[in-house]
C-alpha cells in the first residue's frame, strides 16, 4: 500500500475510534443547520436557495476546522510518535500530505451530511443545482484552506490548545483580509497597491464568488496556491522543531 | 554494519554530541553506556535519521545517509526512548500500519503480523488497545514494529527501562537471539545488562567517546579487577598484617558487613595467598570470592572524570 493511503486510512479511523469524530460532525450538523434556518431566515424568505446555508460556513469552520487541526502534529510531538512516523521509510511529504488529506476528508464526510437540507429545498421549489455543487466545492476548499494553516500551526506547537487558538486567529485574519477593519491598519501606511493585494487574499471575497455560482479558475488556484504554502510551511516547521 | 565519522549534534549553542566515530559490525551487540544527557539518544536519532547531524557522516550498510535516507531507514529497525505507539489503535491494527508503511506487500502483512506477533508473545492482547496494555506489553509493541521487516540494524533507545526483572529478562533474551545476523545497538545505564547482552560497549559523556571495550575489558579498568574479598570475623593486627604482604596494595575493611576487600599489587593473583593466610590463622569465613571487577565503579570514575574536567574548564 502506497504509504500515504496508509496514513490516510489510519488517521480516518484514528477520528472514527474516539469521540472526536462523532462529537464533531453532530456539532457541525446542528449548528449548519440552526444557523441556516434562525439566522438565515432559509425557509421564510422563499427562495429556492441554500445561500443562507454556506453563508455561515466560514463562521462554522472558523471553530471547528481548528479543533480537527489542532491534534494533527502537536499530539504526535507530544507524545513522541513523530519519531517513529519520520524514521520509517518514507518521504515527510507523504507525512504532511496523508495528514492534511484525512481531515480533509473527514471534513467532507461531515459537509456530506447535510444534503437533507439539499434534497428539503429540491422538494419545497426547484432550486440552481449547479449553483449548490459549486458551494459545495467552495466550502470545501476554504475549510482544506483552514486545514492548511492548522496543519501548519500545529506542528509548531505540543501544545492543542495553543494550536487551537493560533489557528482560529490566523484563519480569522485571512478571512477577514478584505474588510475594513483589517484593512484600516495597513492602508495608513502601506501604498495602496499593496492594500489591494492584502485584501485580494481575503478567503471571504473568494468564497463568496464561489458561492455566486462563478467558479473560476482564479478562485481554484487561489485556494490551492493557499494549501499548498501552507503544506509546505508544515514541513520546514517540522523540520524546524521536530528536535524540541 | 553501521559507520559513524566525526559526527557532532549542535543545539543552538549546545553541543549535544561531539565529533563521534565508532564502527559497529554485523553479528555485534553494541551497548551504549552513559548518564542522562550524555548524548546516547541524540547519536541514535542521527543514525535512525530522525535528526539532521551538524557535521559527519553516518553509513548503514553502506548506504550513505545523505544520500539515500530513504534507503538507509529501510534498513533499520528503530525502537525510540519509551516506545510510543498510537494509544487508540489496537496492537494488531497498529503493527500492521507499521508493515504497510514499510511497504511490506499487501499478501504478506497478515503472515509477517502473526509471526511477529507469536514471536514477540503478544497473542493474548491481539486486539487490545495499546492504551490499555501494561507497560511491558507497550514495549513490546514497540520491539514488535521495530523488527518487522527484519531489519539487518536494531536500534533500541533504553529498551529495558522501567519493565520488572522477568520482563526485563525477555527482552534481553530477545536481543540475544536476534544478535546474530544483525547488528544491533542498545542503550542503557543498567550495568548488569551491558555484561549480559552487549559484545561491546561504548561509554559516552558530554557527547564524547570516553571508553570503547568489550565489557570485560571494562571490567578489568576497575580498581576491584581481581580483587578478593571475604566475608569474616577478623582482627585488626591481622587486617595489618595482610596490608604489609608484598602482593597486596590496599586493603579495604566494611565493619557493618564485616566484608573485607583486599587490592593486589599490579596484575597479580592473590586469591590463592589470602585463603591460605586465612586456613593459616583458622579463621571462619562465611564468603570468599575473586572479583572480576565492577562495571558501576569503572562507569563512575570515567564519567565523573569527564565532568570535573569540564567543570574546571567552566570556572577558568
Amino acid at each position: 500500500m502506497n504509504p500515504m493511503l496508509a496514513i490516510i486510512k489510519r488517521e480516518l479511523q484514528g477520528y472514527f475510534s474516539t469521540p472526536i469524530a462523532y462529537v464533531f460532525i453532530v456539532i457541525f450538523l446542528i449548528l449548519s443547520g440552526v444557523f441556516a434556518f434562525y439566522l438565515g431566515g432559509l425557509y421564510e424568505r422563499n427562495q429556492a436557495d441554500l445561500t443562507p446555508f454556506f453563508n455561515f460556513h466560514p463562521w462554522l469552520y472558523l471553530f471547528l476546522v481548528p479543533a480537527v487541526s489542532m491534534r494533527m502534529w502537536s499530539e504526535e510531538r507530544r507524545s513522541g510518535n513523530i519519531e517513529l512516523l519520520m524514521t520509517l521509510p518514507v518521504r515527510q511529504r507523504d507525512l504532511v500530505l496523508g495528514k492534511f488529506f484525512s481531515a480533509w476528508i473527514f471534513i467532507g464526510i461531515a459537509l456530506f451530511f447535510t444534503f437533507p437540507i439539499w434534497m428539503s429545498i429540491n422538494y419545497l421549489g426547484e432550486p440552481d443545482n449547479g449553483l449548490i455543487i459549486a458551494s459545495y466545492v467552495g466550502s470545501l476548499l476554504l475549510a482544506g484552506a483552514f486545514l492548511a494553516i492548522g496543519s501548519c500551526i500545529s506542528a509548531s506547537s505540543k501544545n492543542q490548545v495553543i494550536a487551537f487558538i493560533l489557528t482560529a486567529v490566523i484563519c480569522f485574519l485571512f478571512l477577514l483580509a478584505g474588510m475594513p477593519m483589517v484593512l484600516d491598519v495597513f492602508s495608513a501606511w502601506l501604498p495602496q497597491v499593496f492594500v489591494d493585494s492584502i485584501a485580494s487574499t481575503s478567503f471571504l471575497t473568494h468564497y463568496s464568488s464561489i458561492n455566486k455560482g462563478v467558479l473560476d479558475l482564479g478562485d481554484l488556484v487561489y485556494f490551492t496556491m493557499i494549501i499548498s504554502v501552507w503544506l509546505y510551511a508544515t514541513s520546514i516547521v517540522l523540520d524546524i522543531k521536530k528536535a524540541d | 554494519m553501521i559507520e559513524c565519522k566525526n559526527l557532532s549534534k549542535v543545539f543552538n549553542q549546545f553541543t549535544a554530541v561531539d565529533n563521534l566515530s565508532f564502527v559497529a559490525n554485523k553479528g555485534e551487540v553494541l551497548g551504549f553506556l552513559g548518564p542522562n544527557g550524555a548524548g546516547k539518544s541524540t547519536t541514535m536519532k542521527m543514525i535512525t535519521g530522525f535528526l539532521q547531524p551538524s557535521s559527519g557522516s553516518i553509513k548503514v550498510c553502506g548506504i550513505d545517509l545523505f544520500d539515500n535516507p530513504i534507503g538507509l531507514k529501510n534498513k533499520i529497525g528503530y525502537l525510540p526512548e519509551g516506545a510510543p505507539s498510537y494509544d487508540e489503535m489496537r496492537v494488531c491494527d497498529f503493527i500492521k500500519f507499521i508493515a504497510q508503511m514499510r511497504g511490506i506487500p499487501k499478501e504478506l502483512i497478515q503472515t509477517k503480523t502473526d509471526e511477529i506477533i507469536d514471536r514477540i508473545n503478544l497473542e493474548q492482547v491481539y486486539y487490545q488497545r495499546i492504551e490499555t496494555l501494561s507497560k511491558g506489553f507497550k514495549r513490546r509493541v514497540g520491539l514488535a514494529q521495530a523488527i518487522i521487516h527484519d531489519p539487518e540494524v536494531l536500534i533500541l533507545d533504553e529498551p529495558t527501562d522501567g519493565l520488572d526483572p522477568n520482563q526485563k529478562h525477555d527482552v534481553r533474551q530477545l536481543i540475544i537471539s536476534m544478535a546474530k545476523d544483525k547488528t544491533i545497538i542498545i542503550s542503557t545505564h543498567i550495568l548488569e545488562e551491558v555484561h549480559e547482552v552487549c559484545d561491546r560497549a561504548i561509554i559516552i559523556a558530554d557527547g564524547k567517546i570516553v571508553a570503547d571495550n568489550s565489557p570485560s575489558e571494562l571490567e578489568n579498568m576497575s580498581k576491584y579487577h581481581n580483587a578478593v574479598t571475604f566475608e569474616a570475623e577478623i582482627e585488626f593486627p591481622l587486617l595489618s598484617e595482610i596490608r604489609n604482604m608484598s602482593c597486596v596494595r590496599d586493603v579495604e575493611f566494611d565493619a557493618r558487613r564485616k566484608k573485607t576487600t583486599v587490592f593486589p599489587a599490579q596484575g597479580v593473583y592473590i586469591f590463592d595467598e589470602i585463603s591460605a593466610f586465612l586456613k593459616q590463622h583458622k579463621i571462619s569465613v562465611t564468603r570468599l570470592t575473586m572479583e572480576p571487577g565492577r562495571l558501576d565503579e569503572v562507569f563512575r570514575n570515567i564519567t565523573m572524570e569527564n565532568t570535573d574536567k569540564r567543570q574546571k574548564e567552566a570556572v577558568r
